[in-house]
């Protein structure tokens, strides 16, 4: 406790002297609550279309670097111990999963609260886990249990989480965002200075109805943030193959843009908080997160055939959100290399008991086929195949 | 050619071959057949169209590699990238600009991903393609334009890749709407829908992409549209299907024969302009019929089909129409074997008919 106090308020970050003592020693430093301020550059400076860049100086602290670290090893560990189960194929049907692209799930957490809203394609999981939601509802509604975050009934593209006001969990490409621009409207409406964050990829980016969606937005000034998270490939598609503008954060030409680069968990928090005070005051804005997967689309995707395996290495080695916090955490020397290595153990052990007791859950009762088709209490009758022995109510 | 014959992998029943009666007029048996899967069978139809008409195009999501189902492998090398070529994710845009394609004279065969995609398009097939003849007095036309899209249950598909909306396109006027059963079926309809001078929705059961397998004639041969086939004959009840369902519907038919009954088997292949004289007919010698699609049962083409029998063959009916279809609920992810219209849903259906 005392060393940690003196590690702390040291101003020049600089322990060195204490170092050798401290490993020697190698007492158990519990996790940082430090809130004291450490100022980071972003990797990259922002490009900005139709408006004033934020600074590329970010406000962070020891506290926010570790959760931002335990939170992505979270997202880590539970897309592949995803992978695994659907391998083991208890896991069923599809499965898109987020791994590389963690930074931009806990970058915008980091800028916003629970009243915003956030809603996105079917790459949910990660997102959904930002949202509070929690491993075992993730991987009961993979597995289709009832204690998943849908019943069971929604599976890996259909997570959602009402009380985080996390709107799920999309599986038609594009269908989410003239929804987020309604969610948009509502808040405006209520006045409770809150946003919404609509997320799509640059697949989805090339569909018309996001461009009524923003075109709505704009003229009525909603608080709607447009997040294209550009991972560079729709399915199997190059964007230079889809797209004749990649340049995403320009496409909203009327429309302000700024391109952040998705790798960098502080990069994406500026650009979220840059973004929420840009639309609460003069409309929509779209960010481009340049991020990368590192599984091919779906699980029935290699992820091989369109990029090489060169590319996604070098990604790995050269831009890995995981590993950059980690880096900055060591620099800053905020925790040692064997107490994020500890984390990491927490984590997977974490996952693992999730994964456990999800695979106890039952799978809902087949009645629950016939439930919340409609609202409850509309009386609306289902007939079986043979119309005399299948009958239920439609709830 | 039997159905029994095309599916044995996805029952594993050894089926006894029983030449049915075929209405089909094309020499499909003349020539060269090899045994070959749904999606080849398509492969091949596809070639056959961009080799013997020029101003012939194939387009959508990723059919430049041969598509995320092989039916477009190998067309991209043959006919060049001007011919055969992707677009970007939007349905819409694909199938408007593939009107507009036929519309100046060429064979714009547009393929969506899956039939769940298929809504965003659902304008510009209802609003623009249907009726370009109609509104302009037959001076402009898009007839040359196909849509292919897979449909239909996969096992694992769930809300988005499972659905079988073939109902909302037959309300309709102005566009065909095509639904295969088989290999063989597929290359010789699917030809027929592209030389077919009015707008066509052809859907292929993509469950039976790799699982049916059938002798294929290697060369070109089309067979009609709006012609029904009886593929099996009987004298009890009369079933009506198309696409994948068949084959579930057989299975019935051949327990329902160890009960002694005989049922009369007929795919429909084409649903809108649907061939009514031939379901009429067999209805006229049985009396009794049933109709099975996984389409939910409410407002699915099977409705269409009992109201027009009733019409045509009330006094003649024995029995009410039976319609064993999918349930009235989006299509479920792990409920699918409680949603679907399995074969003892089918044979309860027919037992009861026949006793009623």
């Amino acid at each position: 406790m005392a060393l940690s106090q003196l590690a702390s308020s040291s101003p020049s970050r600089s322990v060195n002297l204490l170092k050798p003592l401290l490993s020697a020693i190698s007492l158990h430093r519990p996790i940082s609550t430090d809130t004291t301020p450490i100022t980071v550059e972003t990797s990259v400076p922002f490009t900005a279309h139709q408006c004033e860049a934020p600074s590329r100086t970010v406000q962070t602290n020891a506290q926010e670097l570790l959760n931002f670290f335990r939170d992505m090893a979270v997202m880590r560990r539970m897309e592949i111990a995803a992978d695994s189960l659907y391998k083991a194929k208890l896991i069923r049907g599809f499965c898109h999963l987020y791994d590389g692209q963690e930074a931009v799930a806990v970058g915008m957490e980091a800028a916003l609260t629970k009243k915003d809203c956030i809603i996105t394609s079917y790459r949910d999981h990660c997102t959904f886990v930002g949202r509070d939601g929690t491993l075992l509802e993730v991987f009961a509604e993979l597995m289709g249990r009832q204690a998943g975050c849908s019943k069971g009934k929604g599976g890996s593209m259909h997570f959602y989480k009402k009380d985080s006001n996390f709107y799920g969990g999309h599986g038609i490409v594009g269908a989410q965002v003239p929804l987020g621009c309604g969610l948009a409207f509502a808040q405006k409406y209520c006045k409770d200075e809150a946003v919404t964050f609509a997320l799509y990829g640059d697949g989805a980016a090339n569909q018309g109805q996001l461009f009524e969606a923003l075109n709505i937005s704009a003229l009525w000034n909603l608080p709607a943030i447009l997040v294209c998270e550009n991972n560079h490939y729709g399915m199997g598609t190059a964007e230079w193959r889809a797209a004749k503008s990649p340049a995403y954060y320009k496409r909203g030409d009327y429309a302000p843009g700024l391109k952040v680069d998705g790798m960098d968990a502080l990069a994406v928090k500026q650009a979220c908080a840059f973004a929420k005070e840009h639309a609460l005051k003069n409309g929509p804005i779209i960010l481009e997160m340049d991020t990368y997967r590192y599984h091919g689309h779906s699980m029935s995707d290699p992820g091989s055939t369109y990029r090489t395996r060169d590319e996604i290495t070098g990604v790995r080695q050269e831009r890995d959100p995981i590993e950059r916090i980690r880096k900055l955490i060591l620099l800053h020397d905020l925790a040692t290399e064997k107490e994020l290595k500890d984390i990491e153990k927490e984590v997977r052990k974490e996952v693992d008991d999730a994964i456990a007791q999800a695979k106890e859950n039952p799978v809902p009762e087949p009645s629950k086929l016939f439930s919340d088709v409609y609202a409850k209490g509309l009386g609306v009758e289902s007939f079986g195949a043979d119309r005399k022995e299948v009958r239920a109510t439609l709830a | 050619m039997a159905l029994r014959n095309i599916l044995g992998k996805r029952f594993g029943v050894g089926l006894a071959g029983r030449r049915p009666l075929s209405t089909a007029t094309c020499d499909v048996e003349s020539g060269n057949a090899k045994a070959i899967n749904l999606y080849s069978a398509i492969n091949q139809a596809l070639l056959i169209a961009l080799e013997t008409d020029p101003r012939a195009f194939v387009f959508g999501e990723d059919v430049s590699f041969g598509g995320v189902f092989r039916c477009t492998t190998g067309l991209a090398d043959r006919f060049g990238k001007a011919r055969v070529f992707n677009t970007p994710l939007c349905e819409q845009g694909i199938v408007g600009f593939g009107i507009g394609l036929a519309a100046m004279g060429n064979r714009a065969i547009a393929e969506i991903q899956f039939a769940d995609y298929i809504y965003p398009a659902f304008d510009q097939i209802v609003n623009e393609a249907s009726k370009f003849r109609y509104r302009s007095g037959n001076q402009f036309n898009c007839g040359g334009l196909t849509i292919r899209a897979p449909y239909g249950a996969v096992g694992h598909g769930g809300h988005y890749h499972s659905q079988s909306p073939e109902a909302f396109f037959c309300h309709v006027p102005g566009i065909k709407v095509v639904i295969p059963r088989s290999p063989r079926q597929a290359k010789g309809l699917l030809l027929s829908c592209i030389r077919d001078p009015n707008p066509v929705v052809f859907f292929e059961p993509k469950w039976l992409y790799r699982l049916a397998v059938e002798e294929v004639p290697e060369h070109d041969y089309m067979l009609p549209l709006s012609e029904a086939e009886v593929i099996r004959q009987g004298s009890d009840i009369t079933l009506v299907g198309w696409g994948a369902q068949l084959s579930i519907m057989e299975q019935a038919c051949i327990e329902a024969e160890r009960d002694g009954i005989f049922c009369e088997l007929i795919d429909l292949k084409t649903l809108i302009p649907w061939d009514k004289e031939t379901v009429e007919a067999s209805v006229r010698k049985t009396g009794r019929v049933l109709i099975s699609h996984e389409a939910p049962v409410t407002g699915g083409f099977g409705a269409e089909i009992s109201a027009s029998i009733v019409e045509r063959c009330f006094l003649r009916l024995e029995a009410p129409v039976a319609r064993v279809c999918g349930l009235d609920t989006p299509f479920p992810l792990v409920f699918e074997p409680f949603y679907m219209p399995t074969k003892n849903k089918i044979l309860d259906a027919i037992k009861a008919t026949v006793n009623y």
